[in-house]
Formats: structure tokens, C-alpha cells, sequence
């Protein structure tokens, strides 16, 4: 890609924590890392001690100050025994799925699904495959996130050891879910992970794959994701993101996807914040004829901090994307949406429509929304609204008009107004569980 | 049933209702005409509740009670039913859930008890096949991507769900081709018994040849300037509306009503 954004201005120090725990890291896996993996690290640590933490004079961290997470002791968590029973409410209702568990970001064996599989898919704890050197991880991992551009990208890079390899065979319709369950169980702040995800969905095939990022007790753990996924032609892949860790806790995550010819992605982004969560999704769409859907749900309260941050790439003609997120806002909590959209001269015949629509619930409340299109084709369709506001009271009258009460047909429609993006996820499971968290949400006092 | 006195009521300051009076007997229906900007959906807004609509003077008698007193919602609850112009759409609110809960505030509200969820589900089909509506519009949000003729018969759908004791229909028929039409009215007809109510706003006579009043008003001005039969109707879709309100001016000479900006 061509696009470059801005360089932070202030390289934040280095030498701290951080620094210390790659060190530890690099000497840890001298013996056993493959060469490739190694200087991929490498490279990753150097665009990470170049770029430095983002300060808010960066123009892509304006509104979010990183300063807390860069303060963080950061440390490998304890490894600590989890029984399934602790996990049980992070499953769907058991259901039935390709699960693979990482506790404190270790694989657990024991906690993943057992038998496998299909026949259509590989799925490999992302140590393994690059200790076994498998091919196809060799050829993809670190090849689209962009650690020259984004530190926390660099950081994860550095820092990557384990997280999970995917590989959709070419042709093969998965159709149970894969379910990649990251928990966080540490009480100490600044255990951090660094999961990195690879997805490989080869030609004409499909699959659904659920990423869920939780934590069983509140403290300021930081998660640090990189999810690279590459789609070859005619693939179609929806990749749900989910995340709801602790109020205390600190998340960025990365989602990069190629997209070659007329494949099909469809994101969600569930996010329930934390103490600062800041997602990033990137997906280019590299060749003619290619479908990116791009939902989004960030639900906050209290003092936390919720940030979105999208840049959808037309790089060939004849692509279509669209993108709806929805944020509500409560308490104190700060929103921050931007969504980009690039167009590049070749990219004749795009459609791309974004909308960002955000309740606020309290006077406290904020969100800055930024739609941000940069367009180099003449003959395109892009289409951008953004809106800020309370209820639409044309549709609380409807409801009272029928003899609902003003305050739950307000409830209502706040639920509403989540269940219009989690209606979009087609894993059944999860979306009616996220249905109901939002029913518990906002409208549980109605049936009380 | 219902009683409207002198009936004064303004939106933004905008004076629109200025005195009408109206009274509708139970197992009556009435039909409320008249030119655009005349004040017919205001009346509807007004009866319904809807607060941007201000009400400056005179009352509204409803079984007895100052209709005006109550919030929408209780106005709903007690069998007031309005058939909305524009329906609105809500994403993310399920068409049955929704229906299920106004059903049951209308129930509590009776002191009956609140049916479940099959019990529900079975009366709402068989409502469902009066007005040939889909049954797949139950798992669609409200409204949501409905045709325009699908939500008048989906407002239509819900009065015969919520049995109101008094419908007022504003307008249910613009829009509609005539085998909707046709439905609509069947489904309207099906809904009439003698102790229920219906006062039906239309801008046509149209409707009227499906949906037979028991009296004809015509609206203009914020007030009611002519009262009459089915017959008065026919007359109105033959010889338009200049004939009588001449007939109005010449009897009020000192005003020079003005049609613009009134809803």
C-alpha cells in the first residue's frame, strides 16, 4: 500500500520494561525458534524501538493516550491451572465448535477441543507451526500487519509466540465455527500477551471464526492482538471479534486482511471496552470484485475507553464495501470511531457506504467520530454519515402509541439499536447470547 | 365514546385546530375529510398523544374521561388505537416481540393475565391470514424494509391484534394500490363491532366505497364545516372540495382561512 500515515512526532522510551521482556524472549527461543521467525521478531523490535509508543500528537492516537499502557510493568503472566468449568460462560452455550483455548496466552491442550476435525481445515497453536515450519505460515505470517507503521503491530511481532495458524483448505466449507477462547486470568497489572493470529482461507473456500477475548478477574492485564488474514480468490470468511475483559484491563487489537479476487469478508467487532481497548481493522481489497462487510458494536460505561479505528483499502476496481458501527455510550465513557476509506486511481467502480451511529446515554458521556475518505478515482460511489444522539423519539412515540411505557419503550429501543449489528453475526450461539447480554443490558428492568 | 369540544390545538405556534367539535357513538364510524392542510392528521397526533402537538383549549371526553389527561401510553391501554400515516421503522426490534409486549400491557392493563409466547404466537397467525400478510414479516424488525402498502397493512395488523374500542386510521389508504386497499378495508370491516369505534381520515372517498360511515365530516380550517351521511362523500369526489368552502366563506365572510403550512 501507499498510504502512509503520519510518524508520531515523540518516540516514547524504550528501554523499560518492554524492552526487557523481548530481550528475555529472544534469549529464551535462541535454541529452539526457526531463523525465519527469529529475524521476523527482530524486525518487529526494531520498527518497535523506532516507532515507540504513540503519543496523541500522533494523528491516528489523538484521542486515545496510551501513556497508562506504556507505564505498565509489563511481565509474562504466572501460569496458573484453569478448570473448563471457569469457562463455561465463554463457550456459547457449549456450542458446537472447533475450540481452541489460550490461557494467559498459552495454548491449553487440554482445554481445546479434543478431535479434530474436518477435514477442510488445519488449525495449529501457532507455536507448533512455526516450530514445524510449516509452509504456508512461513509464506504469510507477517507479511500484511503493518509493524513498520503501527507500534503495537511492532510490538506483537517482536513478541510473537504463540496464538494460532488457520488454514481453510481450498474448496472445503467449514461449517462449524472455529472458536479461538483467549482468557485472561491474572490479577497482576501489567501481565501482558501478545496472540497472534494467522488465517489462511485458500481459494473458494469458507468459514466462520469466532475470536473472543476475556479475563476471570479484573486486573490491569494489557492483550496486545494481531490477526493477519489472507483470502484467496473466491473465498468467503466471517470473522467475529468479541471482546469483553475486565473493566480494568487494557486491549489493543489488529485485524489485517487481504482480499484477492472476488472474496468475501465479513468482520464484526464486538467491543465492551476496558480500560483503554483500541481495535484496528484493515482489510485490502486487492483484486477485482471483492465484498468486505464490516459491522461494529462498542458498548461502555463508567471510565472506560473504547476506540475504533478502520481503514477499508480499494486498491482494484469493482469492489463494494460497507460498514456499520453502532457505539452507546454511558457514565464518563469515551468513544472515539474513524473510519477510513482509501481509494486508489485504479479503483474505478467502488462502492464503499460507512455509517457510525452513537447514542449517548449520559451528559458524561463522549464519542469523537471521524469519517475519513480519500478518494483518487473519479467514477466511484462513496457514501458517509455519522450520526451523535439520543433515541429517535418518532420511534418512542410508535411504541407508546401500542401502550409501552416511555421508559421501556427507551429500553427498548437502546437494545434495539445494539441488536441491529449483533442480528448480523450468522453463528447463531453467539449472536443470541449477545442478544441476551444486551437485553440484561438495557431491558432487563421491563420484565422484572 | 368520544366527545371533542371545541377543540383548539398548535405545533410550533402554528395555530391548527381552532374549535372542533366531534362526538362518536360506540359501534359508529366516522369519516373525517378534507384538503390538504386542513388539520386531519393533527387531530389524529392530538388524540393520540403526541406531545409537540399543544392543545390551548377545549377537551377531549373519552368514556368519560379527560383523554387529554393521559400519556400515550395509557391512551393505548385503554383502547385508543391510531393507525399511523407514516409508519415508522425500528431495526433491531422484532416485529412479534414488540406486538407481544403492547399486547400485554393492553392485557395487565385489563387486569387479564398476560398470554406466553405460543399462545400468542397462535392468535397473531390467525390475525395474520385476515390481511394476507407474510408470516415471515413476524421475524423482521417493525417495519423494516416493508413496503409501503406491507405497513399500512401491518398497522392494520396490529389494531387487529390490540382490539382498540376506538381506531382512528389517518390516512391508511394513501398509497395503497386497490387490492391492498381492498384488504385494508376488509380487514377494518372485520374489526367493527358494537361496542368499538372507528373515526377513519382520508383524503379520498375512495376507502369509503370499502369502508361504509355512519357519518361524513369535512374538515377545513381546523374546524368542522359540514357534517353528513355516506352520501356526502360521492358529492365531495365528484364536485371537489371549492363548492363548500364557499358555502364556508360566505357564511364567515370576515375570514380568509389560509390553506399554507397547515398540517
Amino acid at each position: 500500500m501507499t498510504t502512509r500515515p503520519l510518524i508520531p512526532s515523540v518516540p516514547t522510551r524504550t528501554d523499560g520494561p518492554f524492552s526487557a521482556a523481548y530481550a528475555q524472549l529472544e534469549s529464551r527461543e535462541q535454541a529452539v525458534a526457526p531463523a525465519w521467525l527469529t529475524a521476523l521478531r527482530r524486525a518487529g523490535n526494531a520498527h518497535f524501538c523506532e516507532l515507540g509508543f504513540p503519543t496523541t500528537d500522533h494523528e491516528e492516537w489523538r484521542f486515545t493516550n496510551v501513556a497508562p499502557i506504556a507505564a505498565l510493568p509489563t511481565h509474562s503472566p504466572e501460569k496458573r491451572e484453569v478448570d473448563r468449568s471457569e469457562l463455561e460462560r465463554f463457550t456459547f452455550g457449549q456450542m458446537p465448535t472447533y475450540r481452541v483455548v489460550f490461557i494467559d496466552g498459552s495454548f491449553s491442550t487440554t482445554l481445546s477441543s479434543s478431535e479434530l476435525l474436518d477435514e477442510g481445515v488445519e488449525i495449529h497453536s501457532l507455536k507448533t507451526a512455526a516450530q514445524s515450519n510449516l509452509g504456508w505460515v512461513q509464506k504469510h505470517l507477517g507479511q500484511y500487519a503493518r509493524a513498520d507503521e503501527n507500534a503495537f503491530v511492532a510490538l506483537n511481532t517482536s513478541m510473537m509466540e504463540e496464538g494460532a495458524a488457520i488454514r481453510i483448505k481450498a474448496n472445503q466449507h467449514v461449517k462449524t465455527p472455529i472458536h479461538l477462547l483467549f482468557v485472561s486470568t491474572s490479577n497482576q497489572a501489567g501481565a501482558t500477551t501478545h496472540p497472534r493470529v494467522l488465517i489462511v482461507a485458500e481459494r473458494g473456500s469458507e468459514a466462520r471464526i469466532l475470536e473472543s477475548y476475556e479475563s476471570l478477574t479484573d486486573g490491569s492485564t494489557l492483550t496486545n492482538a494481531v490477526t493477519e488474514i489472507v483470502m484467496e480468490e473466491a473465498s468467503h470468511l466471517e470473522h467475529c471479534r468479541l471482546q469483553q475483559e475486565s473493566t480494568s484491563a487494557y486491549h489493543v487489537g489488529t485485524v489485517h486482511a487481504h482480499q484477492s479476487r472476488s472474496s468475501n469478508l465479513i468482520t464484526h467487532s464486538i467491543s465492551m471496552g476496558g480500560r483503554i481497548a483500541r481495535v484496528n481493522i484493515n482489510p485490502v481489497l486487492d483484486a477485482e470484485g471483492c465484498e468486505c462487510v464490516m459491522n461494529g458494536l462498542y458498548v461502555v460505561d463508567g471510565d472506560q475507553l473504547v476506540d475504533h479505528h478502520t481503514a477499508i483499502h480499494h486498491a482494484k476496481p469493482r469492489c463494494n464495501s460497507h460498514e456499520f458501527y453502532h457505539g452507546i455510550l454511558d457514565g464518563n465513557s469515551q468513544g472515539v470511531f474513524n473510519g477510513k476509506i482509501f481509494v486508489r486511481p485504479d479503483a474505478q467502480k467502488t462502492d464503499a457506504k460507512q455509517t457510525n451511529r452513537n447514542l449517548l446515554l449520559s451528559d458524561g458521556a463522549t464519542i469523537q467520530t471521524k469519517p475519513q475518505l480519500e478518494i483518487f478515482a473519479d467514477d466511484v460511489k462513496c457514501t458517509h454519515g455519522a450520526t451523535v444522539g439520543q433515541l429517535q423519539e418518532e420511534a418512542v412515540f410508535y411504541l407508546r402509541a401500542r401502550g409501552i411505557g416511555k421508559e421501556a419503550a427507551r429500553r427498548m429501543l437502546v437494545h434495539a439499536f445494539a441488536s441491529d449489528i449483533i442480528n448480523r453475526i450468522s453463528i447463531e450461539p453467539v449472536r443470541v447470547e449477545l442478544d441476551q447480554i444486551m437485553f440484561d443490558l438495557f431491558e432487563r428492568e421491563r420484565s422484572a | 365514546m368520544l366527545e371533542i369540544k371545541n377543540l383548539h390545538a398548535q405545533v410550533e405556534g402554528k395555530k391548527i385546530l381552532k374549535g372542533l367539535d366531534l362526538r362518536i357513538q360506540p359501534g359508529e364510524v366516522h369519516a373525517i375529510m378534507g384538503p390538504n392542510g386542513s388539520g386531519k392528521s393533527t387531530l389524529a397526533q392530538v388524540l393520540a398523544g403526541r406531545n409537540e402537538y399543544e392543545v390551548t383549549e377545549g377537551e377531549v371526553l373519552y368514556n368519560g374521561h379527560n383523554l387529554l389527561d393521559l400519556e400515550p401510553e395509557e391512551r393505548a391501554r385503554e383502547g385508543v388505537f391510531l393507525a399511523f400515516q407514516y409508519p415508522v421503522e425500528i431495526p433491531g426490534v422484532n416485529s412479534t416481540y414488540f406486538l407481544k409486549a403492547a399486547f400485554n400491557e393492553v392485557r395487565k392493563h385489563r387486569g387479564e393475565p398476560e398470554l406466553d409466547a405460543l399462545d400468542f404466537l397462535s392468535l397473531v397467525k390467525e390475525k395474520m391470514k385476515v390481511l394476507e400478510l407474510p408470516q415471515s414479516l413476524l421475524n423482521r424488525p417493525v417495519n423494516e424494509g416493508f413496503s409501503g402498502g406491507e405497513k399500512k397493512r401491518n398497522e392494520i395488523f396490529q389494531m387487529a391484534v390490540l382490539e382498540p374500542k376506538l381506531a382512528i386510521l389517518d390516512e391508511t389508504d394513501s398509497g395503497l394500490d386497490i387490492d391492498a386497499l381492498r384488504l385494508v378495508a376488509e380487514g377494518v370491516n372485520k374489526l367493527k363491532r358494537p361496542d368499538n369505534s372507528q373515526l377513519i381520515i382520508t383524503h379520498y372517498q375512495r376507502l369509503l366505497d370499502y369502508i361504509v360511515p355512519d357519518f361524513v365530516h369535512v374538515l377545513y380550517d381546523g374546524k368542522i364545516i359540514k357534517t353528513g351521511g355516506k352520501q356526502l362523500a360521492l358529492d365531495l369526489e365528484e364536485r371537489g372540495y371549492d363548492w363548500l368552502l364557499e358555502e364556508y366563506r360566505a357564511q364567515t365572510p370576515s375570514q380568509q382561512p389560509s390553506l399554507a403550512g397547515a398540517r
